[in-house]
């Protein structure tokens, strides 16, 4: 987008840098803090992938092969999601290449409380530990772990579960969901106040843009989730009753408060990823955004409709028909501004000067994967339909395409866009090719044959199943192993990028990538912009 | 804003702008941890106003009474918690609309100590809700029964004419009171007017 006119002066302060305690432990530089939000976010998601392993390695067979206790399976279905969610996605995205490159897209020094920034790192590093710690004490009688669900849905998390465990968990949600709205205050904060002169947010990158969207979703609903998750702990070691029903209360009021928070978080996982798919192909097909400013406005709008939605987790509780008929119509509105965004890629690939390089091939399949998960939400929206195949393997397959192959996919896109700006290292494109087509057929694999259990009425959380679902299930570990070994490639491709003697230019991508962090040396200087550059073109995407 | 740079990020020039930002996102935040609490008792008091979701509303009776006439089944519960049984004198009744009516429900604490016990309600269909009217009901408040004690309560009701107004509710014939007995937990009463979904008494699934 935008260039800068005036060029930044990053001599100056480039090599003051602190001693290695200070400048990891301490830190308040928004490059170093996403920087560890990226390797927290890869560590603790190597932890979700272990967990989802143990997951496919019990449901390749019939019977039980790995757990003794059906519930110590339960366990680590609601850690693998717990983590994924809170630990692994939105670190990487919001935490990892929101600090990177916020700043850097408007032409800001830094994040606008960086002491703040820091901080809500730590309070994320907290939460995960709350969460490691709750798998290993008493959940449920006579078993470790909380195996609620990532939902946590009462009476299951208070009667059913005496022990400590579903208190970490919600400690842990309590803390990274504290660091969270911090570092959305702080996003929301630099977006408003510290952008470079000249540029208007209706020149600002699209990645910026999508951070703002996705801070305000944050904002509006991570309080919800912290009241819902409150009243939980009081009712579970004060008497309160604010879910059980013995006492004037309600469990389905905590499924209005979860999904209240929890449908805008599965927005809040994927606008940052819709971000960073546009940035990427644009720079790869040489062509600015198609339709910049609906671009904008459409994630604006997925964001508002996002909160208007949520009962369509909750069709089986009892809702009345006019209720239904609501969520189903409300549902369906939001295939309106996601569908403009997936027009609107295409079109900018459309008559353009295409490269297939590794971050192009993530984004490309992002974009089918996530069309296909995008259909089958919108089945998923209809409540008859609904009905038959809540909490099934259906259900499981729609929301792995949106988010394991979709804000998935897109933050290895990241990596391979921005880990050469990041670190000034690259990583040779064969590797991030490789690890792309073992993630895209392995994930496919893994997830599709999910659609078929789901419809032929596989419920999910259960650790046994009959024989006739066997052979899918068996298919689809298969896969889950195939996307493993796409994750040994990567790592692979990292490390002989650290090891190889190739250094970044400062802009590898050429003429296709405009917005500001080219500009800057690869990797960038410890403080940039101490002269903020000025924006004089046109917005261009 | 220019000199806001890497030593001094708090620049008195900026900082007015970004702590401005900041507290009204803080606001944000406070608010919504408010409505999240506040969300059950908003949600009660519109049930109320309304009827919404099958919750029968308080009236103070009706004076014209019409010849058609509805057929109002009563169902009974006791949660598991609590050692009593609970009656009802007839299992329906045919009401004319707006006839004020009186159905004697009788509990009996079957156990040896005494207890405490809450009931919550609701009716079926629920779009009857807006239509149900309780004068006088055991279910506003609690009541303790002593070992082997048992008592009468009355319920006094009736239902709107304007129901047949309602396209939604103008050809139902049959309705629905439903009450399940809780034990009552904080040894006061809680349980407001409105029952909304997923209580238990609901039938509706």
């Amino acid at each position: 987008m935008a260039t800068a006119a005036a060029h930044t002066g990053h001599d100056a302060h480039a090599s003051h840098t602190p001693s290695f305690f200070s400048r990891w432990f301490l830190s308040t530089n928004h490059k170093d803090i996403g920087s560890l939000y990226l390797l927290f976010a890869f560590c603790a998601g190597m932890i979700g992938a272990f967990l989802s392993f143990g997951i496919r390695m019990e449901m390749e067979e019939p019977g039980l092969q790995y757990f003794a206790n059906p519930q110590t399976y339960n366990v680590f279905v609601t850690g693998h999601g717990l983590i994924m969610v809170f630990f692994m996605v939105m670190p990487a995205l919001i935490g990892g290449f929101g600090n990177w490159f916020v700043p850097l897209m408007i032409g800001a020094p830094d994040m606008a409380f960086p002491r703040m920034n820091n901080i809500s790192f730590w309070l994320t590093v907290a939460g995960f530990l709350s969460l490691v710690c709750s798998l290993f004490v008493e959940g449920a009688p006579g078993a470790a772990g909380a195996g609620t669900g990532w939902t946590v849905y009462p009476p299951l998390s208070t009667s059913g579960h005496p022990g400590p465990s579903v208190d970490f968990a919600i400690f842990a949600l309590h803390l990274s969901g504290a660091g969270s709205i911090l570092g959305a205050i702080n996003f929301i904060t630099t977006i408003l106040n510290m952008r470079a002169p000249g540029m208007t947010l209706h020149k600002m990158p699209l990645f910026a843009w999508s951070m703002l969207v996705t801070a305000f979703l944050l904002l509006l609903s991570l309080p919800v989730l912290a009241g819902a998750i409150t009243m939980l702990l009081t009712d579970r070691n004060f008497g309160t009753t604010f879910f059980d029903p013995a006492g004037g209360g309600d469990p389905v009021l905590y499924q209005h408060l979860f999904w209240f928070f929890g449908h805008p978080e599965v927005y809040i996982m994927i606008l940052p990823a819709f971000g960073i798919v546009s940035h990427i192909i644009s720079t790869f097909s040489k062509k600015p955004v198609f339709g910049y400013l609906a671009m904008a406005y459409a994630m604006v709008a997925i964001g508002v409709v996002g909160f208007v939605v949520w009962a369509h987790h909750m069709y089986t509780v009892g809702l009345s028909l006019q209720t239904q008929s609501y969520f189903v119509f409300a549902t369906m509105v939001i295939a309106v501004p996601t569908g403009v965004k997936i027009f609107s890629w295409i079109a900018t690939m459309w008559g353009g000067s295409i490269r297939f390089t590794a971050a192009m091939h993530w984004a490309v399949g992002f974009i089918f994967l996530f069309t296909v998960g995008g259909v089958t939400g919108v089945v998923l929206a209809n409540a008859a339909v609904d009905k038959y195949l809540h909490d099934t393997y259906y259900v499981v397959a729609h929301f792995h395409y949106v988010l394991s192959l979709g804000a998935v996919f897109i933050i290895f896109a990241g990596v391979y866009y921005w880990f050469p700006k990041m670190t000034g290292h690259v990583i040779p494109e064969w590797a991030g090719k490789l690890h792309f087509w073992l993630a895209f057929i392995g994930a496919n694999i893994l997830f599709f044959p999910m659609h078929f259990l789901g419809l032929a009425g596989m419920p999910r959380r259960y650790a046994d199943y009959p024989e006739a679902f066997a052979g899918w299930h068996k298919v689809s570990t298969w896969g889950g192993h195939v996307f493993a070994l796409g994750m040994v490639v990567f790592v692979i491709g990292v490390v002989l990028a650290f090891r190889s003697k190739t250094r970044a230019a400062d802009n590898p991508w050429g003429p296709g990538a405009t917005t500001l962090e080219w500009t800057l040396s690869s990797p960038p200087p410890f403080h940039q912009f101490e002269t903020l550059p000025t924006i004089v073109e046109e917005p261009a995407h | 804003m220019s000199d806001a740079g890497r030593d001094d990020r708090h620049g008195a020039a900026r900082n007015t702008g970004a702590a401005r930002t900041a507290f009204a996102c803080l606001a944000l935040v406070l608010t919504m941890t408010g409505l999240a609490f506040a969300s059950a008792p908003l949600y009660d008091m519109f049930c109320k106003a309304t009827g919404f979701d099958g919750t029968p509303r308080r009236g103070a009776g009706m004076t014209a009474v019409e010849d058609d006439s509805m057929l109002v089944r009563f169902d009974t519960n006791v949660a598991a918690s609590l050692p009593w049984k609970f009656q009802v004198e007839t299992r329906e009744i045919t009401v004319k609309l707006g006839e004020t009516k009186t159905v004697f429900f009788r509990v009996k604490n079957t156990a040896s100590t005494p207890s405490t016990g809450i009931a919550t309600f609701n009716v079926q269909p629920a779009l009857m809700g807006g239509y149900f009217f309780k004068i006088q009901c055991f279910c506003f408040n609690e009541q303790t029964l002593q070992p082997g004690e048992t008592m009468d309560f009355p319920v006094v009701f009736y239902i709107d004419p304007a129901v047949r107004k309602d396209s939604n509710t103008d050809h139902l014939t049959e309705m629905t009171l439903s009450y399940t007995y809780f034990a009552s937990k904080n040894g006061q009463p809680t349980a407001a007017l409105a029952t909304p979904a997923g209580t238990g008494t609901k039938t509706n699934f």
